[in-house]
């Protein structure tokens, strides 16, 4: 068999990927009561979230010197960046299953790449549902901040978004991976996950040392919203904050991906070398 | 009675069992503490006196209300609903015991093991790393076990329901999830129903999730004297009675309408 | 790797036992001698960590797989048999990339199996006869045309695979149907079907026929003769049923403990440890064990005796004379002995295994 140049392989990956996702879809619409009322209860729970910031903000003058609209922004982007990455990667996670049940094996025996195969083959259209609050809460905080909008500080925020999710797929990805190593401790990694995205939506400075630490910059989950709502609203900055720092958060995103994909190919070797 | 006790045993036994998955639990939920605690404690410093509760006592919540989740089943238990939807549970209905009892008893061992793994080690390492609050004077110890026991209980109450419901609509996870999100607002585990505004507050007391963190925790943090401690437990108690009978109807129900999907 | 072999007692000392000629010419043409799966000393071991009293744990060193070797030619049909837990699933994976050998050298279609596990996975089809590679709640036409996808295979071949095998297995009517509507036998005629579409060189089966009814059985057994005989396919199939080994293969290998016990032709297996037949007597009344000079009777349940002779130095005509000889008779048959009764005699030939 001849093989294909690059550009024709990608071509025919993402034709198969989108049939795969096609067909899952199909698969899921099957049950459609339940794919509705899941999708509204993931929406819910996000809205939840939204909703206890806006109680405590009743009590409270601001969170951390941040003003409802500061916030609202942090939350927004935050919770978008999250269910964007969840939408496209987050059922990678359901490694976890396929590798307790045996059923990685057939992954392996197929001509693509195992990630691919798992965001294709496990694809839930209604995690789309979490996407739904934080957007309208951003459109709201967007509309209402004080700073005027200029088409730079636009470009900046869509770059917020995308680097965020790519962080927080990135961060789906290398929770996915500990399933290589120790399948039973997955869900020590959604400590990281979803304690991170929640650690997210209130101001990194709230949290004390050793957290911030950990759940903002080690997994530089900060660079995800803190950074940019900081800078773009020029919020209170107890942490003293370097105004270029913004800057670097599309390298932060390329690179925490491409460490978790050098995690995740290692953690297949590893499979690979002690089964299953 | 021995029947009740061998099941419960080795639903004890069963939890048991899955030693790395329950240290990785208690690893998320103290991290969760942690933020939630970090949070609250801002909130009472910003706050002060208006808001009705300490610093000390909102960590504590924080920490206690995390310990809970486990026992009173907060991310549901779909084995029946499982065994529902393969007809397996044609087994349970036909065997000579009661088929509520006999998950109760089975939600009791796992609630056990659960209350010692994931319950206690939480608040511990919470109380490490942040100054907590404890149940004062001694018998309020004893208070708290009990609305506790009935916490937990109520919480297999309304899963078994959850269950049931596999039933009719043999995928019931849309009800499962709505129970999750019910529970995790109105119970307050998202944000003690104390710091909530009075409507909704009222709104939380017409529901049975309150009686499952909330009540206990409030409870353990002495904020109820005398005749106010006996008119919470007894909340809890006619929530529990209503529940549990809502589910024996509802067994009834389905046993009547034995729907088995297989092949 | 040609020769007649000694008999049984060459099972013995762990040495392998070699029986007959490969097949001379492949169908279709193939160059007989390329090689299409070469295990080289191939070792594997895992290491189990076991509970030891309350806390402690120790480890423990498996050895799944020791010193493994055989080759495969193309065209060649091989079964592969043993007992659960001999290193069966063990081989297959190291062979279809699943799998890293601790240590030896595997190499399938010229190409290391784990490395280069994006292109072979192509060349090669594999069913597992308990896990499916069908997606279960869509029609099994959608499956069909998704492997299209995912094999890259040219729409024409695909098209044309697809017809010839539908035919063949007589999917028409299933093709609308979820897959989880399907029989057993209906889903295994669909994973077959699946693991060919894309023409592979190379086909393994673990347990295919596992659970299937005797019809099923057939088709599976028909359609993987045929596919052998005109593309070339070679076909390597693990299995349990002897049925399976003896109407399909030419060649078996025999693995237990984790090594290789036997490697032959099945037929030149049969002729050299199968001399062995059973003449199943009737007698016009009871009577006694007969005393025959070539044989031996092996069991006596009424009127019905069990005559044990070797062929090699009697025939079965002497022994009916002999037998008429001495008592009138109603009824006979011949029986052949079966594989798993060789096979066990070579297991009970071997010395235990040391500790």
């Amino acid at each position: 068999m001849a093989e294909s140049p690059p550009v024709r392989q990608w071509r025919h990956e993402f034709v198969l990927i989108r049939r795969l996702i096609k067909a899952r879809i199909r698969s899921d619409w099957q049950y459609r009561v339940s794919f509705i009322a899941l999708m509204t209860s993931q929406a819910a729970f996000t809205a939840l979230e939204f909703v206890t910031l806006l109680l405590i903000l009743r009590l409270v003058p601001t969170i951390g010197g941040w003003t409802g609209a500061e916030v609202a922004m942090l939350y927004g982007l935050s919770a978008l960046s999250f269910g964007v990455a969840d939408m496209l990667f987050g059922s990678v996670e359901r490694l976890s299953t396929y590798v307790q049940q045996g059923e990685f094996d057939r992954v392996l025996l197929r001509p693509v790449s195992p990630l691919l195969q798992l965001v294709a083959l496990e694809f839930e259209l209604r995690r789309a549902g979490k996407m739904v609050p934080p957007m309208l809460v951003l459109g709201w905080a967007v509309a209402n901040v004080e700073i005027g909008w200029t088409p730079a500080r636009a470009l900046l925020l869509v770059a917020a978004v995308v680097s965020g999710s790519v962080i927080y797929a990135a961060l789906w990805i290398l929770s996915a991976s500990v399933s290589f190593w120790a399948v039973a401790s997955k869900e020590a990694a959604n400590a990281f996950t979803y304690g991170g995205q929640f650690a997210n939506e209130y101001p990194l400075h709230l949290y004390r040392n050793w957290i911030r630490v950990v759940l903002g910059w080690a997994i530089p989950l900060a660079f995800v919203a803190y950074v940019p709502v900081q800078s773009l609203l020029d919020a209170a900055n107890p942490l003293g904050l370097p105004s270029w720092l913004v800057f670097t958060v599309p390298l932060v995103a390329a690179g925490t991906l491409a460490s978790a994909l050098t995690v995740w190919r290692t953690g297949i070797r590893h499979y690979q070398s002690t089964g299953s | 009675m021995r029947l009740w006790w061998e099941v419960g045993v080795r639903s004890f036994r069963r939890a048991s069992t899955y030693r790395l998955a329950t240290a990785s639990g208690v690893f998320t939920n103290t991290i969760f503490g942690y933020l939630r605690a970090s949070i609250l404690v801002f909130v009472a410093g910003a706050g002060g006196a208006a808001i009705g509760m300490t610093g000390e006592e909102l960590v504590t919540f924080a920490f206690v209300s995390q310990g809970f989740l486990m026992i009173i089943g907060a991310f549901g238990d779909p084995e029946l609903a499982d065994r529902i939807r393969s007809g397996d549970v044609v087994i349970d209905l036909y065997r000579p015991a009661d088929v509520q009892l006999w998950w109760m008893a089975n939600w009791f061992g796992r609630a056990a093991f659960q209350l010692l793994a994931r319950g206690l080690p939480p608040v511990v390492l919470g109380a490490m790393a942040f100054d907590l609050a404890w149940p004062d004077p001694w018998w309020h110890w004893p208070v708290f076990a009990l609305s506790v026991l009935v916490a937990s209980t109520l919480g297999f109450a309304i899963r078994f329901c959850a269950n049931l419901s596999a039933f009719w609509l043999l995928d019931n996870r849309g009800v499962d999830q709505m129970v999750t999100l019910l529970m995790s607002f109105f119970a307050g585990l998202l944000l003690p129903i104390t710091l909530f505004p009075a409507w909704l507050a009222r709104v939380a007391s017409l529901l049975p999730f309150a009686s499952m963190v909330q009540l206990p925790v409030e409870l353990y943090l002495g904020r109820h004297e005398g005749a106010a401690i006996v008119w919470v437990l007894t909340q809890q108690l006619l929530w529990l009675v209503a529940l549990l009978g809502l589910g024996r109807a509802l067994l009834v129900a389905a046993t009547r309408r034995v729907v088995i999907q297989g092949g | 790797m040609s020769g007649t072999s000694t008999p049984e007692s060459a099972a013995t000392g762990g040495e392998v036992v070699e029986v007959g000629k490969p097949a001379a010419t492949t169908p279709g043409g193939a160059d007989q001698d390329q090689v299409v799966i070469s295990v080289d000393g191939v070792d594997k071991t895992y290491v189990v960590r076991t509970r030891a009293g309350r806390l402690r744990r120790t480890k423990r060193e498996v050895e799944a797989v020791a010193g493994v070797s055989f080759t495969v030619r193309a065209g060649e049909m091989v079964g592969y048999l043993g007992p659960n837990g001999a290193g069966k699933s063990t081989t297959i994976k190291m062979i279809t990339g699943i799998l890293t050998p601790t240590a030896g050298r595997v190499e399938v279609l010229g190409l290391t199996p784990t490395v280069d596990r994006a292109v072979l996975t192509r060349q090669i089809g594999v069913v597992f006869g308990q896990r499916s590679q069908l997606w279960w709640d869509l029609p099994l036409g959608d499956s069909f045309e998704l492997l299209h996808y995912l094999y890259r295979t040219e729409r024409d071949r695909h098209e044309h695979n697809l017809a010839e095998f539908v035919a063949r297995l007589d999917l028409g009517s299933l093709l609308e149907r979820p897959v989880r509507q399907l029989s057993l036998g209906q889903r295994m005629r669909g994973e077959l079907t699946a693991a060919l579409l894309h023409d592979p060189a190379l086909v393994v089966l673990d347990e295919p026929t596992i659970g299937l009814d005797v019809v099923s059985k057939f088709a599976v057994r028909d359609f993987l003769s045929e596919v052998n005989a005109e593309r070339g396919t070679t076909v390597l199939l693990t299995t349990h049923d002897l049925d399976d080994v003896e109407q399909l293969c030419e060649r078996m290998l025999i693995i237990d403990h984790g090594q290789v016990l036997l490697d032959g032709r099945v037929d030149a297996f049969k002729a050299e440890h199968g001399t062995e037949r059973t003449l199943v007597v009737d007698l016009e009344r009871a009577a006694p064990p007969l005393t025959l000079t070539a044989a031996t009777v092996t069991a006596v349940e009424g009127p019905r005796q069990w005559v044990r002779f070797d062929r090699r130095t009697t025939t079965a005509a002497e022994v009916i004379q002999e037998v008429v000889s001495r008592e009138p008779i109603r009824d006979l048959t011949i029986e052949e002995p079966q594989i798993e009764e060789l096979i066990r005699r070579i297991y009970s030939a071997r010395p235990e295994p040391g500790v």
